[in-house]
């Protein structure tokens, strides 16, 4: 087994009932088919460039990099189409999903950026679009509902369980496997069963395709470290894969809620343990663990099985961010730069603070994944701005 | 009883499921021994857990039921030990919760070596694919219990071959895909399907959909050694709760409907149906 069969040294693989094994095995066949397929790739790239807005700058951050020390160069993410970098994968995976003939995407969706980017992807391929939303979610993301919702998306309610992100991807799971002939769910991170997480990557490589040789052409050489916010994962992944091969170290800030000590955070990498869910081996947080954080898009309980590989062998190292540490990088890049990032993306920047305070690295490219004016209430309560 | 012994005889099987612990600890106590007066040869007992995946709506409920009532793994296996049935009862669960019970040094041995202690003959894992499952099949063996896998009509000819390799007990077959889809004669499909296994030496018990006798009489026509029958069974649980209808009035309706079950399968060999 290697990667291309979704094994990342023991952690990822296939684990779903026996009657989504073969609809999972034909959707790797097509994955295949089509990332080597020009014609296809072509049509993927057009759409990026002209629909999502790509390329996206890399940011030399001064005023920031003054504030924290280091030379801070931020990938702008957040200037694509729907604010974050989720529609990268939105248009990857709906096009396969036309090339295979399904008629109806449905996706899971935790800050309603995933849901957002699906939403439009379904409006552009013209195809039925149902997002699944946990309740909670739905009360704290509203203005991505009545987004998701004015492009013709169905927005359905979650209330079972802790009615999260979690609970979202079992009802979309349960969605699929009842409707497998004519839909495609478009997973939006780098999780699930095969071929899930190395598909999302795929789709979302060209981040660090960009940034590679962005940093080349403006900083002259790569950067010290890459760093990038992890919830999932998939922008993270996304940002570190083209430096895999090359002495860049990678970083990532998990949602760590009250803290990796407390009961209530999101960082299975940090404090958890090897387990298995939603399809796949990862890092999970333990049992006595309720899963939290300041930010809905980090607030799920496992993480993309790639990570797990990456802090197991060393690769990249991960903390967990507590809320607070979050919040308070989302004021400094707000004042500093005049650039308001989302909450998730918060933590890849307290993360890149932590790394520039307590290693050497000097240059560090921050994957600024998504703008934050859907956490514009979360932030006037929290910072007392009415 | 071994679940080979159970198989052994002439007549084919019947199967029934309940998640252990819905809609209470209790109650559900009462109606897996409602099973077995009804006539089970074998329980398939769920142990919920928190995070399934593709179960339809009415396993779903009745696994947010169990959990919300307290239902754990600790728990399970108390249920297993107190339970009144001498008929085998197997552990149908995920691979977390296995996995899970190892404590830090993870795997499934723990778990395996619990579930002997407490007399569960076999495990149904839902997520566990074949090509994963050594380590699980590696303990039960060393334990002396079955491992048993779902066969769908979509399986391939290689994940048949790495199941077979590794099935004991008997081997669930799914009698068609999905939960609502397109309802084509369901024993057509389970002929063809057991037509694919025909020739491996465990026996091949049929599930998904069965929801009468009549049902269950032509899964046996068409060649299946058992008849697994869950939703069914949990939808008589559900009503009984959202009605708040006493424990014994819904055990009743239970073990009649198990009896219809079992009769139906019995009628599918033309079998003589015992007398109760």
């Amino acid at each position: 087994m290697s990667e291309d069969t979704g094994d990342f040294e023991g952690y990822g693989g296939r684990h779903v009932p026996e009657m989504l094994e073969e609809p999972l095995e034909h959707l790797a066949e097509a994955f295949d088919g089509i990332v080597r397929d020009e014609a296809f790739l072509e049509e993927f790239r057009s759409i990026l460039r002209q629909y999502a807005g790509r390329p996206t700058p890399l940011y030399h951050a001064e005023n920031l990099s003054e504030r924290w020390g280091g030379e801070i160069y931020l990938k702008r993410e957040d200037l694509l189409h729907g604010g974050a970098h989720k529609i990268n994968n939105a248009v990857g995976q709906a096009l396969l999903a036309r090339e295979a003939g399904k008629e109806r995407l449905i996706a899971e969706t935790g800050a309603g950026q995933h849901g957002t980017a699906t939403a439009m992807a379904g409006a552009l391929f013209d195809m039925d679009t149902e997002i699944y939303m946990g309740r909670k979610d739905i009360e704290r993301q509203r203005m991505n509902v009545f987004r998701m919702r004015l492009m013709g998306a169905t927005v359905t309610e979650v209330t079972r369980g802790g009615e999260g992100l979690a609970d979202a991807v079992d009802t979309a799971l349960e969605d699929f496997a009842q409707n497998i002939e004519a839909t495609h769910y478009l997973v939006g991170s780098v999780v699930g069963p095969d071929p899930f997480p190395r598909m999302v990557r795929e789709f979302q490589s060209v981040i660090g395709k960009e940034a590679r040789e962005q940093s080349l052409e403006q900083i002259g050489h790569l950067p010290d470290a890459a760093v990038a916010c992890v919830g999932g994962g998939s922008n993270a992944i996304g940002l570190f894969h083209a430096f895999r091969d090359d002495d860049v170290a990678f970083y990532g800030g998990e949602g760590g809620g009250e803290g990796a000590d407390s009961q209530r955070h999101a960082a299975p990498l940090d404090d958890g343990s090897d387990d298995v869910i939603h399809g796949m081996k990862t890092r999970v947080i333990d049992d006595d663990t309720e899963v939290h954080s300041v930010s809905a898009g980090l607030d799920y309980p496992g993480v993309g099985p790639e990570h797990a590989m990456f802090r197991e062998t060393g690769r990249a190292q991960y903390r967990a961010i507590t809320d607070d540490e979050a919040l308070d990088a989302f004021r400094t890049l707000s004042e500093e730069e005049g650039i308001i990032p989302a909450l998730e993306t918060s933590h890849g920047l307290a993360m890149a603070k932590r790394v520039l305070e307590e290693t050497d690295h000097e240059t560090i490219v921050v994957n600024l994944s998504g703008r934050g004016d859907k956490d514009m209430e979360t932030a006037a309560e929290h910072f007392d701005l009415g | 009883m071994s679940l080979d012994a159970v198989f052994d005889s002439e007549e084919p099987a019947f199967v029934p499921y309940l998640a252990a612990g819905d809609p209470s600890y209790e109650a559900s106590l009462e109606y897996v021994e409602a099973l077995e007066r009804g006539g089970a040869d074998v329980i398939e007992l769920g142990l919920p857990f928190s995070e399934p995946i593709a179960e339809g709506s009415t396993i779903q409920s009745a696994i947010v039921r169990a959990l919300k009532a307290g239902m754990t793994p600790e728990r399970y296996f108390e249920f297993v030990e107190e339970v009144d049935v001498d008929v085998p009862i197997v552990c149908m669960t995920y691979y977390n919760l296995i996995f899970q019970y190892g404590g830090s040094e993870g795997g499934p041995r723990k778990f395996v070596e619990r579930a002997a202690d407490v007399g569960i003959e076999g495990f149904v894992v839902v997520d566990l694919p074949a090509e994963e499952a050594d380590p699980l099949r590696e303990a039960c063996d060393e334990f002396g219990l079955d491992l048993i896998f779902i066969v769908a009509p979509t399986t391939t000819d290689d994940r048949l071959e790495s199941m077979r390799e590794r099935v004991s007990g008997y081997v669930y077959v799914q009698a068609r895909t999905g939960v609502t889809g397109a309802r084509e004669d369901v024993s057509d499909q389970t002929a063809q399907t057991l037509d694919r296994i025909s020739d491996w030496d465990v026996p091949k018990a049929v599930g998904f959909g069965i929801k009468t006798g009549e049902h269950a009489e032509r899964i046996v026509r068409a060649g299946a050694d058992g008849v697994i029958v869950g939703s069914a069974l949990v939808d008589i649980v559900a009503e009984g709760h959202e009605g708040d209808e006493p424990v014994a009035e819904t055990a009743e309706k239970l073990e009649a409907k198990a009896r219809e079950l079992k009769t139906g399968a019995l009628r599918g060999v033309g079998a003589a149906v015992e007398s109760e």
